[in-house]
């Protein structure tokens, strides 16, 4: 019987890592799924979906070498399901403005209470040390409409931050 | 009529150039009528393009009138499409019958202008923007063998590259 894991790698960024990780996984049988990973600040940070007919021990066990040698944080997680659940997205949220305490936790909760179920967000500071920026986008399934989120969050910009509700047309063609 | 078998990739005929349609006859019709019914019994489908089953002729059918909003010019069957000119881009969110459970961010022509032929041979020309604009280019691209797998940007570096500014 296959099962679904999630693998949590986190570490100091270095050349290699997904090679490395990537490799100990496959050569033991091993298949990805859906993945995300990206440098945040200087650690490079991975999650990925991975199936297993050996079991979280026999994981753990073929990625030990590449995690002591390159002093990756690894958490392994049994979940439930597989691929092909992937939601398709109908609104994107784009925020940016002066970076200040508060603002995705503004954002997010408002949006939250007008039906958002955010399905990947991603944010950064930008400008300069004196003068930060803070980016963030969002995507996710308004099941309360696009309009309701546009209305919940349009308060926020009088606070000096810009933000942008659009709908994602998804053509299928 | 019937429901005709979708390719899916990474089927190679896929990757097939179609050849423009020379006879108006009675079996065009029928594919034709046949597309139209598979494009109808998939998950919401704007358009489809004949390649897509196995069928290498250059017919497509777009019909982006059921979406609110959305400029169009109706049920459009055009057979021997050709895009005689371009303006301005736009970044969207496209998928697609041959690739199931994916979708991503493709640049597209945001006006064109389309010349083709009717079902029955007829010329027709038309200007369009936006949504269909982008239906009848991602369909276009099935003709020449290519899928919206092979025009994918980055769905992290649009924020820069979107018109937001309005």
């Amino acid at each position: 019987m296959s099962n679904w894991y999630m693998l949590t790698l986190v570490g100091k960024d270095q050349p290699g890592i997904v090679a490395r990780v990537t490799t100990a996984l496959f050569e033991a049988g091993s298949n990805l799924g859906e993945t995300s990973m990206i440098r945040l600040g200087e650690y490079f940070t991975v999650m990925m979906m991975v199936r297993s007919d050996a079991g979280d021990d026999a994981l753990c066990s073929v990625l030990q070498p590449v995690v002591d040698a390159l002093g990756l944080v690894l958490h392994i997680h049994a979940i439930d399901g597989g691929l092909h659940h992937r939601p398709i997205p109908d609104v994107c949220i784009l925020v940016h403005g002066g970076d200040r305490a508060g603002i995705v936790s503004q954002v997010t909760s408002k949006a939250a209470q007008a039906g958002l179920n955010i399905l990947d967000l991603e944010s950064d500071v930008g400008g300069t040390e004196s003068e930060p920026i803070y980016i963030l986008q969002i995507e996710g399934m308004a099941t309360q409409g696009v309009e309701s989120v546009e209305k919940a969050l349009a308060p926020l910009q009088a606070d000096g931050v810009k933000i942008d509700v659009r709908p994602i047309d998804t053509l299928i063609g | 009529m019937a429901v005709l078998e979708i390719l899916t990739y990474p089927d190679d005929r896929l990757r097939q150039v179609s050849e423009p349609v020379k006879q108006f006859d009675a079996a065009l019709q029928g594919c034709i009528d046949d597309l139209e019914e598979t494009r109808l019994a998939g998950p919401g489908a704007v358009g489809i393009a004949a390649a897509q089953v196995a069928w290498f002729q250059r017919v497509l059918i777009v019909d982006v009138s059921g979406r609110k909003k959305t400029g169009n010019h109706g049920h459009l069957i055009l057979v021997n499409p050709e895009i005689t000119e371009w303006d301005g881009f736009a970044i969207g969110r496209e998928g697609c019958l041959s690739v199931p459970d994916y979708t991503g961010n493709v640049v597209r022509a945001e006006r064109i202008q389309l010349d083709a032929l009717d079902r029955d041979g007829n010329a027709l020309c038309f200007d369009m923007e936006g949504f269909e604009a982008r239906a009848v280019q991602h369909e276009m691209d099935h003709l020449d063998g290519l899928l919206f797998l092979d025009r994918l940007v980055s769905r992290r570096q649009d924020l820069f590259q979107r018109k937001v500014y309005k």
